[in-house]
């Protein structure tokens, strides 16, 4: 058991990167590049969802405010894409500090609540502020500058944005697996516990929260580059739901559960608009409603929790190893009734 | 024994016009073992909560030796060296008691903000927190879920995560309820073997171990301080057996005599 866990990490990480790597050589790259956004967005509120018990939905506005922020960065300055990328990222992050301080201490459906709302404030700010934003129209003709290279063929542009998004997708693992990330799952668990240890649980929710925020804000500014413009409804509600759906559906607390979801809903998004659908808030509704009723803990948790039952019953003796391996593989339950 | 290392001074607690706790003064010396002894509902948790930072007083004044705790925040109470263990068990469900320990363990050295590093980080308090997984009795359970812990078992857990603050004040909230003899003793011989330098408070209705190990014995009903004393004179109080009487027998052998929080 603990010889086929080791093995199974590398194996899956490989299959991971070979993944990443393969993904526009077998769809269309502008979309292949979506879901790598979309994968650490998810990854990102997973951070918070799943390792903190902070159910946001205001992410668009980090999402959302980060693609602003690059695409004003990249069509004002002119500097490398690179710049813009990580400007938005640190939009986002700084943008979460007066948001995060003013929610983290409010506690399940209020928190999401509170978030809701900060993040139509944003969207209003987007909407009203034309002069700046385009308004309606969006922010358009943001341009892709690297040093002259010509990075128009999403192809290849996808190889260029891959890196952001393999590194945010590092940071976040990185994140959960620190002593910080270990206060997070105790906060989740048992605040009340966490601060008799004599923790101060909202200080740490906010970094979390600001440390998600920037992430997402990554995420959502190569996207806006990527996309060579920023859309209103990038930091519109919907954006906030559609990530949280993305993280429920391949699992809360699960890590790479949420690119899974997230690449799910990408494609499935694509697919229907391509083939002429309108209503496909419908139909990813309805697929989004039959997944959670019959996986519980989310495609990647479930299959998760299938691989670990399997690997115990084959080596009964590892009875402490199974047992650790639901260490990773959290009650859902438990944590989304908080 | 000198002065009381923690004081409170007209302590009120009131939930929308209902007084959980009326006016309690209480005097912990300084290297006793303080036993709240009290029928269910007299105010003993709520008064726990008060001390920690977990409640906000309505009125009153709490002291850790010439220290102002009144409307201190349950972390920095326990950073001054106030730990509480938990009436109804209250464990992170998916770590392991050694990680529990870990962290409990390195909460002061500010390790804990460093999302940029390894979780092994935490291994350098592993040999501390198996000394204290040991002292328990739960070393052989170090590496398992807390979630999956015999209640026993979490209930040793809960007074290892108090010890491993090192605190001055050490605050007990029946840390028996629902063992076994075994168990019982074990934890007695341990509160024993803890309280060398540092004060105990403990919430306990086993009058047995009352007698064991309580110095001081405070008596609340209703919210108030009803009689004080050493255990043989409270033991013979006709007040204090009235207010027993009154309600569920104090049990002397162990049973579970703890209701909802
Ligand atoms: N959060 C609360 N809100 C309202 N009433 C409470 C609350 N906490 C405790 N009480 C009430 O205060 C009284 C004292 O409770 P508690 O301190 O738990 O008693 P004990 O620990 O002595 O059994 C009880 O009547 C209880 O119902
Ligand atoms: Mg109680």
């Amino acid at each position: 058991m603990i010889l086929s866990k080791l093995a199974a990490r590398p194996v899956l990480l490989l299959f991971g990167l070979v993944a990443a790597f393969a993904l526009p050589w077998l769809i269309y790259p502008p979309v292949a590049m979506d879901i790598a956004c979309w994968a650490l967005f998810a990854a990102a509120l997973d951070l918070l969802l799943g390792f903190t018990g902070l159910l946001s939905f205001g992410h668009a506005a980090f999402w959302g405010g980060a693609a602003y922020a690059a695409g004003l960065i990249a069509v004002h300055w002119g500097v490398p894409f690179p710049v813009a990328v990580l400007g938005g990222a640190l939009f986002a992050a700084v943008l979460a500090v007066p948001i995060g301080y003013l929610s983290v201490r409010l506690r399940g459906i209020y928190f999401a609540m509170v978030t809701l709302a900060f993040a139509q404030m944003v969207y209003f700010v987007v909407n009203q502020w034309r002069d700046l934003t385009g308004g309606e129209n969006g922010l358009q003709g943001v341009p892709r500058e690297f040093f002259g290279m010509d990075l128009s063929d999403p192809f290849f542009f996808y190889y260029a944005g891959l890196p952001f998004v393999l590194l945010g997708l590092f940071a976040v693992w990185r994140i959960v697996r620190s002593p910080f990330g270990r206060v997070l799952v105790s906060i989740r668990d048992n605040p009340a516990r966490a601060q008799a240890l004599g923790y101060p649980v909202e200080r740490y929710k906010l970094l979390a929260f600001v440390l998600s925020a920037g992430l997402s804000g990554l995420a959502g500014g190569l996207y806006a580059i990527s996309h060579g413009f920023a859309s209103l409804h990038e930091v519109y509600w919907t954006t906030s739901g559609q990530a949280v759906m993305a993280v429920v559906l391949g699992g809360i607390g699960t890590l790479w559960g949420g690119a899974i979801g997230a690449a799910l809903i990408v494609e499935l998004n694509d697919y229907l608009a391509t083939a002429g659908f309108t209503e496909t808030g419908l139909v990813t509704g309805g697929i989004f409603v039959v997944i959670v009723l019959v996986f519980r803990r989310g495609v990647w948790g479930t299959a998760r929790d299938l691989i670990a039952a399997r690997a115990a019953r084959r080596s009964p003796a590892a009875g402490t190893d199974s047992a650790a391996a639901q260490v990773e593989a959290p009650d859902r339950q438990e944590v989304t009734a908080r | 024994m000198d002065g009381p290392v923690l004081r409170a001074q007209g302590l009120v607690k009131e939930f929308r016009g209902f007084r959980a706790v009326d006016g309690v003064d209480l005097d912990v010396a300084d290297g006793s073992v303080h036993a709240l002894v009290g029928p269910n509902g007299a105010g003993k948790t709520t008064l726990f909560n008060l001390l920690t930072g977990f409640l906000k007083p309505s009125a009153g004044r709490i002291q850790l030796g010439d220290r102002n705790l009144t409307g201190r925040r349950p972390e920095q109470v326990a950073r001054l060296g106030v730990a509480r263990s938990f009436q109804i068990t209250s464990l992170f469900a998916q770590l392991t008691p050694r990680e529990h320990l870990q962290l409990a363990l390195a909460g002061g050295s500010g390790i804990t903000w460093r999302f940029w590093r390894s979780d092994r980080a935490l291994d350098r308090f592993s040999v501390r927190a198996m000394e204290l997984l040991d002292q328990v009795g739960l070393a052989a359970q170090a590496h398992i879920p807390a979630g999956t812990l015999a209640y026993g078992r979490k209930r040793a857990l809960e007074l290892a995560l108090a010890l491993a603050l090192d605190p001055k004040v050490l605050l007990l909230d029946e840390p028996t309820a629902g063992m076994g003899v075994e168990d019982i003793d074990r934890t007695v011989d341990l509160v024993q073997k803890v309280r060398q330098g540092r004060t105990v408070v403990l919430v306990e209705h086993n009058m047995n171990v009352v007698s064991r190990l309580a110095d001081q014995v405070t008596v609340l009903q209703n919210g108030r301080v009803l009689a004080e004393g050493p255990y043989d004179e409270i033991r013979d109080d006709p007040r204090v057996i009235a207010a027993y009487l009154g309600e569920a027998p104090a049990d002397a052998g162990g049973g579970d005599a703890h209701v909802a929080n």
